[in-house]
């Protein structure tokens, strides 16, 4: 059985702008990747070339084997994509139908709409809808087909925390019954709570790729924030397992994974502190210090 | 377990067409004006005078008729593709479409479909005004052949509709389909008989693809200027060149989203 995405070195320009460079990346039956990176990193194109939503530069992308326009292939995939609309004339329930027609062996439209969690709005027109409930509108119709391979964009985009949480939990529930996931994300704990699988692209470039646990063992987990009583510099720092150090203010912050070698090789280095914290790090921030480190 | 690699195509194009004819029907700037207009034009140009026949015997009505009819189809594939593509497009329905398993020229017969019946639709009930309120009396065959020709002839409408959606944007579509489809309506002398239009533009008029494309009804009345084959080159020739300007603005478009 051929892998359900298999892109060999997808490389894209517009114009001058190298939006990626060389992405190999094979997503085999059953798993869910997260292609993760900042606004701006790749992903949207990544997604589209996969889909043959727009062409390579340079390099291939095959869907089920097959070049990603055939009608075979599409047939097997449902896709969110970010920018993207739908009539505003019909129903939330006339679209899922709609869209059900497209494919051969669909979900019933409830339960698609139920996926989604709209079943309160499945007689709404999909122009009176909010921004929120829109996106999960897109998100049955990925789903309603019941592909083999979903394609998701940036998912959760615009959603509001309690929407996040439900979107999510319908992910996991469809991975859980063997769909083949790939979604963009700029959020490292979606992607933690998702994925088999992390890619985490900057600038157009793949920085890394491997499993969340040895995505999360790679960025520093730990903030530490004190007042040196003694001159410091980048010099006081060196050879230590420190990233994004800041010292401004009389005051320094830095991101480590190992705190207490850090502070004992500070202690030995003569640094007097003061007002120590060491607290966790925002996921958040230490992803970006990943991204901005390449 | 053998589950069909991809759905009917048929079963694609009947959920397509009826999505089309909801969302056409459900938007009144597409009902109002494919249905209505040419009736309240009809009621302002044609009925006062629906009850005189000219010179050679034809009924005035049936020829007024004939040429609202001819204004209400042009009317459903100039407005509908013009403003209904521009639109999509502006709405970026067309990204998810491309996405989708439905093959791009399932959705565009779907559209045209759904305008031949709009245009149906639009005849029938201006005819159907005009025997009842005009009193307006043909034998059922010269309607019938009207009706048959004025849809089969629409290719370079459609195509003209497509072209304009696809070269103006969302904003801009309603009014470019208004100046170029009102005008030339007008100088085809489909409003008011060419006879009674000024000198320059009886002899624009037979330059014009609405001229030639209401022949087909006319002459359906024996009031045609011209033979059936004269009027089908006219509209051949129209048709090739919207298209190839459809084409053209289409292909910028694609370059523009999905190089």
């Amino acid at each position: 059985m051929p892998p359900v995405v298999e892109a060999r070195g997808l490389t894209k320009r517009f114009g001058d702008v190298e939006a990626l460079t060389g992405l190999d990346l094979v997503a085999e039956p059953g798993q869910v990747t997260a292609l993760l990176g900042p606004n701006g990193a790749g992903k949207t194109t990544s997604i589209a070339l996969m889909l043959g939503l727009r062409r390579p530069t340079a390099g291939q992308a095959l869907l089920f084997g097959l070049d990603p326009d055939d009608r075979r292939a599409r047939s097997r995939c449902g896709v969110m994509l970010q920018e993207s609309g739908t009539t505003g004339m019909l129903t939330v329930r006339e679209i899922v139908n709609l869209f059900r027609a497209y494919y051969p062996s669909p979900l019933p439209a409830a339960r698609a709409i139920a996926l989604a969690g709209l079943d309160a709005r499945a007689d709404a027109r999909a122009g009176t809808l909010s921004g929120g409930e829109r996106q999960r509108l897109y998100f049955a119709l990925a789903v309603c087909g019941d592909p083999e391979a979903l394609f998701l964009d940036e998912p959760t985009v615009g959603m509001d925390v309690e929407t996040r949480r439900g979107v999510l939990e319908s992910i996991r529930a469809l991975s859980a019954t063997g769909k083949t996931i790939v979604l963009t994300t700029h959020y490292l704990e979606e992607a933690d709570q998702l994925a088999h699988r992390i890619v985490v692209i900057d600038r157009g470039v793949v920085i890394a790729d491997a499993t969340p646990r040895e995505i999360k063992s790679r960025i520093p987990s730990k903030r530490i924030n004190f007042r040196p009583e003694t001159a410091v510099g980048d010099t006081t720092f060196r050879g230590l397992p420190v990233q994004n150090l800041e010292i401004a203010d009389h005051r320094v912050h830095l991101l480590s994974n190992e705190p207490e070698v850090v502070l004992q090789a500070l202690f030995e280095r003569g640094v007097v502190l003061r007002d120590l914290e060491v607290t966790g790090a925002d996921l958040e921030e230490a992803f970006l210090s990943l991204t901005r480190r390449a | 377990m053998t589950t069909p690699a991809a759905a009917p195509l048929l079963k694609m194009l009947l959920a397509q067409t009826r999505s089309e004819l909801l969302i056409r029907w459900r938007v009144p700037a597409f009902s109002v004006t494919n249905l209505v207009l040419p009736i309240v034009f009809f009621i302002f140009f044609g009925l006062p005078i629906a009850h005189l026949r000219s010179g050679d015997g034809v009924s005035i009505g049936a020829y007024l008729l004939a040429s609202f009819g001819a204004y209400a189809v042009g009317n459903v594939m100039v407005y509908g593709f013009g403003i209904g593509v521009a639109n999509e497009r502006g709405m970026k329905i067309d990204r998810l479409m491309r996405a989708s398993p439905l093959p791009p020229f399932v959705f565009m017969l779907a559209k045209v479909v759904t305008a031949l019946l709009f245009a149906l639709l639009a005849l029938v009930l201006l005819i159907g005004f005009g025997i009842v309120a005009g009193g307006i009396r043909e034998p059922p065959a010269v309607w019938a052949t009207i009706i048959t020709r004025l849809l089969a002839g629409s290719l370079p409408f459609i195509a003209l509709g497509f072209a304009i959606g696809y070269w103006s944007g969302p904003n801009a579509a309603p009014a470019v389909a208004n100046l170029v489809y009102l005008p030339l309506s007008f100088a085809s002398g489909l409003f008011v008989p060419l006879s009674q239009l000024p000198d320059f533009v009886q002899r624009l008029a037979p330059y014009l693809p609405s001229y030639h494309y209401a022949q087909l009804a006319w002459s359906a009345l024996g009031a045609g200027h011209e033979s059936l084959g004269e009027s089908l080159l006219w509209l051949g020739g129209y048709s090739a060149l919207f298209l190839t300007l459809a084409v053209r603005f289409y292909r910028r478009e694609e370059r523009a989203k999905f190089a």
